[in-house]
């Protein structure tokens, strides 16, 4: 994360690795949890620690261009600019037994807020499958694959519109 | 009486309110099975006494594209501690989908003893119904190991073209812009359904949801059911008609509703759907 005022990696650039390092960790974690029971759990105690978004930041009803694509949990993002210029993310899920879509809020919260725009931009969906294993219906996978999507989406117009300032 | 006798199904007593399995709770011929697309559902909590089947692990077949076998089954029952004669009771996420496509399952296998709860999980939720973490254990049951039979209520491709060619009914329960192609996946992510978007020639479309009241989850009153597939895709009771989604789920919820709640005599779920039908070479397609 850069310091206030600074603008650091900002631009997309093909070279760009994919994963930033907090998510990378994260990711990591959930990979030494090889018992189905287990890394469900974890999900689950994840999900626990998503938090509504602040009437600060947006309130309802939230305009359609926050919507998340093919995500039936009906998921709204709000990306708030840093000082850097980084993104910090607030998503919410409108749905109250989208316990998923709450558990991937948090970590796509947790680990890409304040990361540098071009490796969120870079994230990869396949992280979905990482996360929750092999066994999503395809509707839940588009639907949680469109979060990461929202995200990527954020870092690359703030990208873009600090490329153009 | 049935306790849905006012909503004037063909066969009320295949549903049971939330009320019925509160008091059904410690009834030992009972066995509720919570099935949902969400995996963290179940383990985040479910109604007391619920076993989770799960549309994977639990009802599909672990190497091809089908569902599990007669000594699957037989397995799966004797883990649940039910034996044929069971009342298995199904309720689920996104008002009762997969349930229903649990219950289609099963009736695969003949379990008839079977129902839905209306409303699914979150009817029992918004009640303020009790909710658990814990799992059920069940002594082990026998349970026969019972063909499964594929002619009655579930239909294959060259079926599928064969009422294509004859105009015989089907219905498409996908969402509109699945129906017209103008949906097949998801902006900037590789296409994973179908390598063709539309439908199948002849197909109404009438989306899977609009059979459930939105304020509750239940199932609407067989008036307001008749209006939408009778009146309005002027579908009768006594059609030979295919039901079909992506690959199965959400039209056995349609398959429920036609055959149980209205009575059609002939439904068949083509659980291939528009991910083998989109797929397949050379053959009709509409947009």
């Amino acid at each position: 994360m850069g310091q206030p005022g600074q603008r650091p990696n900002r631009e997309v650039t093909a070279d760009s690795p994919a994963i930033p390092g907090q998510l990378s960790r994260a990711l990591d974690g959930f990979d030494l949890l090889v018992d189905r029971s287990e890394r469900i759990n974890a999900l689950i105690e994840t999900a626990e620690r998503w938090q509504p978004v602040p009437s600060t930041i947006a309130t309802r009803p939230y305009g359609d261009e926050h919507r998340t694509p093919a995500c039936e949990s009906e998921v709204y993002l709000f990306a708030v600019a840093r000082e850097d210029g980084t993104l910090d993310f607030h998503f919410a899920v409108e749905n109250p037994q989208g316990i998923s879509a709450k558990a991937m809020a948090v970590i796509l919260t947790e680990t890409l807020s304040g990361a540098p725009l071009d490796l969120v931009a870079r994230v990869s969906g396949d992280l979905v499958y990482r996360l929750f294993g092999d066994e999503l219906s395809m509707g839940k996978s588009m639907g949680l694959m469109g979060m990461v999507a929202m995200v990527q989406r954020s870092a690359r117009s703030a990208s873009v519109g600090a490329a153009g300032d | 009486m049935s306790e849905f006798a006012d909503r004037r199904y063909h066969r009320p007593e295949v549903l049971v309110s939330t009320d019925w399995v509160a008091k059904h709770a410690d009834d030992p011929n009972v066995r509720l099975i919570e099935s949902n697309e969400d995996p963290l559902l179940y383990p985040s909590e479910h109604i007391p006494g619920a076993s989770e089947v799960d549309w994977v692990r639990d009802l599909n077949h672990p190497l091809r594209r089908d569902y599990l076998d007669p000594s699957a089954f037989r397995d799966l029952m004797s883990r649940l501690g039910s034996t044929r004669d069971t009342n298995v009771v199904f309720y689920g996420d996104k008002n009762n989908w997969w349930a229903c496509y649990a219950f289609w399952v099963f009736q695969l296998f003949g379990h008839t003893n079977a129902r839905v709860m209306d409303g699914g999980r979150l009817k029992w939720v918004k009640e303020g119904r009790p909710m658990t973490r814990d799992r059920p254990s069940f002594a082990r049951s026998e349970y026969p190991e019972v063909r499964r039979n594929d002619n009655e209520i579930r239909a294959f491709r060259e079926q599928v073209l064969d009422h294509v060619q004859a105009r015989r009914p089907l219905v498409d329960v996908r969402s509109p812009e699945e129906y017209t192609g103008q949906r097949m996946h998801m902006p900037d992510y590789p296409n994973e359904g179908a390598l063709r978007g539309g439908h199948i020639p002849g197909a109404a479309s009438v989306p899977w949801a609009r059979a459930i009241n939105a304020d509750d989850g239940t199932f609407k009153a067989a008036d307001a059911l008749r209006e939408i597939y009778e009146r309005e895709k002027s579908l009768a009771d006594d059609d030979d008609v295919i039901v079909y989604c992506r690959i199965g789920e959400r039209s056995s919820h349609t398959w429920f509703v036609l055959t149980y709640l209205l009575g059609f005599k002939q439904v068949r779920n083509y659980d291939g759907s528009w991910t083998e039908w989109g797929n397949l070479v050379n053959v009709p397609i509409e947009k």
